[in-house]
């Protein structure tokens, strides 16, 4: 693995809500987040809607402050910071939104965009020739036309409009990107283009990604290394083959198997469908979270709550889950209730 | 146990049963023919759906595929005559177990509204009406075409909310659409949809919104309701996946026009239309990780800016003289015949047994559904 750029050791965030049905008013949006990211590599975070993805993604970005944990950021912590070192870091992390309409200002031309984050860090391009050369520059880089510039954003299709919102990204020349779901808004033809755009773009810059979605064979096709969510928890991490070939935790083979393939053999599928829905993060089940849910579930995991172990398996290669009961990795899923075949 | 294993999916096809069931299976419900819609517009008369052609059977299902903006859903909105009052019913037939419903006014509609044909959007929330408890809501349908009074349709109501799996109907039944999760407000408005056994169920996008856990779920409940009630169900929806997976066979959409139809599996494994191809190919599987996706180019064109000539010239690499200046029809496609590891089902398509319309097409002779693509060099196509 890349020598790591960034890493996360033990992080909580608990948001106040008002009282909850339950009495609670506690939500624990990230409990005990651990994880590294190296330098230019690609981190896949899966989840479902309520797991924590977009917390930790705010997070990272320093628009929430956790309530414990440390942030490393090459050694230094950046909630540590203050006036110009601050400016600084916030310059090496920068961010790539969800829904090109919404993220970029209906009023700005394309190259305003992309040149706004020059207002703040006015040492990047101090002269206004450096600064547009940089636009052309940048549009040209993510597939534009240099002369795209001067059209507002109505005027670009979906597709384009994100490139527009990857320039803005790379604008302050930052080492790491946190994609929040880049290309979900995207159809799929368009979805593709982006795609290896992003590759691309890694493949010169050497930047990082923080690549958060939800659709399991996007993140197969980009990340190295993936993380699953659950309730706020990362209950299973690894390198990407590793984990989706070989998942120990009873979630992530059920998010596997749920998920539609796109398989024109035929070939009969037996999937796992879970029951029930997301627990409350207001009133996370005790013990494991995933139990009430779990096919796998027995006395200890109500009372225990597991910790993240390291599981080898036969080829030599590890990855890690917290599970009292890791799914065998020999037998795929025939541990389980029922049995999954891939395609 | 908490779990349950999907036992039969119902893509297996060919379709295993009993002969009964089989010549159930092939029992035409729905059949569109030269389906065209009009959205007027500041900027002139639009067709967002140009000379549509399918079918639906009883216990399959036919999925609508295409992107944002290929007139799938205006389809669909047309079929249930719920469309805008900008858009018009410019040409074409529906015609729902022999009654073409483009031929009757709004009012006589409303009577096949819930007995004969259903429908479930993908957003639970705007589709449910915040004021009204979801008891009130699934009762409406019994209330109206049965002439239940409230009482009576309550109980409906919680048999509807025990069909589809919503646990403690008793009580729910007085609950608001807001105090329900998104997968059980899906629920809520697949009951609505099959309340009165319609025969032909719409499904526009119905998991989109959720999450793939709880899409699983909801994908089978649709099929358990499409097994009991011998349904036809037309499923919408963008995702290539959901299509393999769901569907008997399929209609992909591009700029308003049916593309290409066909078996699910025979299309997606020997697709005949570039665009469909092309498709399949900017999916990023059975590849090395960071590999090149081999995408499309461009994007599709404005409505109001639709070529003369084939719909997806722009960005078709195939693309001949001939194409920018004659529109391809939907012609029959599966003269190349394809492996079937079942080795039923082959392709039937003769000219000898075709009709002579482009909508007549896309059945043969035996009334299976046969491959059509809207391609000039549909046999030029090759897939390695």
């Amino acid at each position: 693995m890349a020598e790591p750029l960034l890493s996360i050791d033990g992080l909580t965030k608990t948001f106040h809500v008002a009282k909850s049905a339950s009495g609670n008013t506690k939500l624990k949006a990230l409990d005990g987040i651990s994880l590294t990211v190296g330098r230019g590599e690609t981190l896949g975070l899966v989840g479902e809607s309520g797991c924590g993805k977009s917390t930790l993604a705010r997070t990272l970005m320093m628009l929430e402050t956790p309530d414990e944990g440390t942030v490393s950021f090459e050694g230094t912590n950046p909630f540590g910071l203050r006036g110009k070192e601050l400016l600084g870091w916030r310059r090496r992390v920068q961010m790539v939104f969800q829904d090109p309409f919404a993220s970029l200002n209906a009023r700005m031309s394309a190259g305003d965009i992309i040149a706004e984050p020059w207002a703040t860090h006015r040492s990047l391009y101090p002269t206004s020739k450096e600064r547009d050369e940089r636009v052309r520059e940048l549009l040209e880089m993510v597939g534009l036309r240099a002369s795209d510039g001067r059209k507002s954003p109505q005027e670009f299709s979906g597709g384009q409009r994100q490139r527009i919102g990857i320039a803005r990204a790379l604008a302050l020349n930052p080492d790491a990107i946190i994609l929040d779901e880049p290309v979900s808004a995207l159809d799929l033809s368009v979805q593709a283009q982006v795609l290896n755009l992003l590759n691309e773009l890694q493949r010169e810059l050497g930047v990082s990604y923080i690549f958060i979605s939800h659709d399991l064979t996007v993140v197969r096709h980009v990340a190295d290394r993936v993380a699953v969510m659950y309730l706020g928890r990362i209950i299973e991490t690894g390198e990407t083959e590793e984990v989706f070939d070989h998942p120990r935790h009873p979630y992530t083979a059920a998010l596997m198997s749920a998920s539609p393939k796109l398989d024109v053999t035929g070939a009969k599928r037996d999937r796992i469908v879970l029951k029930g829905e997301l627990p409350s993060p207001l009133d996370p089940p005790s013990g494991c979270r995933f139990r009430t849910r779990c096919w796998k579930a027995q006395d200890i995991c109500a009372q225990v709550a597991p910790e993240p172990q390291v599981l080898t398996a036969p080829d030599g290669r590890r990855h890690s889950a917290e599970c009292h009961f890791p799914l065998d990795s020999l037998k795929g899923l025939a541990g389980a209730a029922v049995t999954a075949s891939a395609p | 146990m908490r779990t349950a294993a999907e036992q039969a999916p119902p893509n297996s096809r060919p379709r295993a049963g009993t002969p009964a069931t089989q010549s159930q299976a092939h029992d035409v419900v729905l059949q569109v023919k030269d389906l065209a819609v009009d959205i007027r517009t500041h900027r002139g008369t639009i067709r967002a759906v140009n000379s549509v052609a399918f079918e639906a059977r009883a216990g399959e299902t036919l999925a609508l595929l295409g992107e944002s903006g290929c007139g799938k859903s205006m389809t669909a909105k047309a079929l249930a005559g719920i469309m805008d009052p900008v858009c018009d019913l410019a040409d074409g037939q529906i015609v729902l177990n022999g009654t073409d419903l483009a031929a009757l006014s709004p009012k006589e509609r409303l009577k096949f509204a819930g007995p004969e044909l259903g429908i479930v959007f993908q957003d639970a929330l705007t589709a449910l009406n915040p004021v009204y408890t979801v008891g009130t809501q699934l009762g409406e349908a019994f209330r109206i075409h049965r002439g239940l009074n409230a009482k009576q349709a309550r109980l409906e109501a919680i048999d509807l909310m025990k069909r589809v799996g919503i646990p403690e109907p008793e009580s729910r039944v007085n609950s608001y659409p807001h105090q329900f999760s998104g997968g059980m407000r899906q629920r809520i408005l697949i009951a609505m949809a099959v309340a009165l056994n319609p025969r032909l169920l719409i499904a526009d996008e119905p998991t989109t919104a959720l999450d793939v856990t709880v899409q699983a779920q909801i994908m089978q409940l649709l099929r358990t309701l499409r097994e009991e009630g011998q349904m036809a169900v037309i499923l919408i929806t963008h995702d290539l996946a959901v299509v393999a997976e769901e569907a008997d066979s399929v209609a992909v959409m591009y700029a308003g026009n049916v593309v290409e139809s066909g078996p699910v599996a025979e299309v997606f494994a020997d697709p005949r239309h570039p665009y469909t191809k092309g498709l399949l190919e900017s999916v990023p599987v059975h590849l090395e990780r960071g590999a090149h996706l081999k995408s499309i180019p461009g994007s599709p064109p404005e409505l109001h800016d639709i070529p003369a000539g084939c719909v997806y010239q722009s960005r078709c690499p195939l693309v001949q003289d001939i194409c920018r200046a004659e529109r391809p029809a939907l012609r029959p496609a599966g003269r190349r015949r394809t492996a079937d590891p079942a080795g039923t089902n082959v392709l039937e398509a003769d000219d000898g047994g075709m009709g002579t319309t482009p909508a007549d097409r896309t059945i043969s002779a035996e009334g299976r559904p046969v491959r059509t693509a809207a391609c000039h060099f549909s046999e030029e196509i090759t897939n390695g």
